[in-house]
């Protein structure tokens, strides 16, 4: 059987249910912002697959920003988890509710 | 080893990471999952004839990006304790989360029904996804957008400084 591009298609969307899942249950803010990763990186699957089927390069300068981005996010995420444990003492996420305005 | 073999074994390495990130208690071992995942979609991307995003992914992703991960976590240096209250059982979690993934990867079998043809062969294959073609795409038409992320980049680190740095509280 040769693997098609809805192959990659449900993959992709398989690891994005398993980020929206972990998003929504886990209380680890650690654990949220790797599930956060995971979504952005199943999306990173879908553009290079359609880049593939498309043949253009948009798709993979589309990662590249994509990657960029999850890194600022990541940098800016790690730095509120530290900021927040360093007044705490805990990573739940139900603390962040302080933010609620 | 064929291109359907590879797909299935790094395809089912790239969801069990995933399962472990979100079912695992210790955010070590969710943080080496995701580099488990992050590595199998590198090879994924191979598959796919995008050799350099592959490259960029291992390189910044699994390895900076988890690197700052995992150094948040040791520098942090959390207690056993500390992780009681995201307690839940993990077998119900595990569960719950098959259901969610199956519901999704049918829906998207369904979705995704009209691309269910092999990607055609490509007319540049040297050109395709290596460093000089994806570069030479983003140095040409998306020129503007590259030098906008070094921006964003210096928006977040002067926000990380602000967030983090500074005066002890």
């Amino acid at each position: 059987m040769e693997i098609t591009v809805s192959h990659y298609a449900v993959l992709a969307s398989m690891l994005f249910a398993t980020g929206v899942y972990g998003v929504l249950t886990r209380k680890n803010i650690l654990v949220v912002l790797m599930c956060l990763e995971l979504m952005l990186n199943s999306c990173n699957l879908l553009f290079v697959a359609f880049s593939r089927l498309h043949e253009g390069a948009a798709g993979h300068v589309f990662v590249l920003m994509a990657i960029t981005v999850a890194a600022a996010e990541v940098a800016v995420g790690l730095a509120f988890v530290v900021s927040v444990y360093r007044q705490r003492r805990s990573l739940n996420i139900d603390l962040l509710r302080i933010l609620r305005g | 080893m064929s291109e359907t073999a590879v797909f299935y074994i790094f395809s089912a390495l790239a969801v069990f990471g995933a399962a472990m990130v979100v079912c695992h208690r210790n955010p070590v071992t969710s943080a080496v999952s995701l580099v488990l995942t992050l590595f199998s979609t590198a090879a994924l991307f191979v598959l796919l004839r995008a050799h350099f995003v592959a490259a960029v992914q291992i390189l910044v992703y699994a390895g900076a990006i988890m690197v700052l991960f995992l150094f948040t976590v040791m520098f942090l240096n959390i207690r056993e304790s500390e992780l009681r209250f995201d307690g839940g059982n993990a077998a119900r979690r595990g569960g719950l989360l098959f259901l969610v993934v199956a519901a999704a990867g049918f829906f998207a079998s369904r979705l995704f029904s009209g691309y269910a043809h092999a990607p055609p062969k490509l007319s540049d294959p040297e050109n395709f996804g290596g460093a000089a073609g994806t570069g030479r795409a983003l140095f040409g038409d998306y020129l503007l957008a590259f030098e906008l992320t070094s921006v964003l980049v210096v928006a977040a680190m002067v926000g990380v400084l602000v967030i983090a740095g500074g005066k002890r509280t």
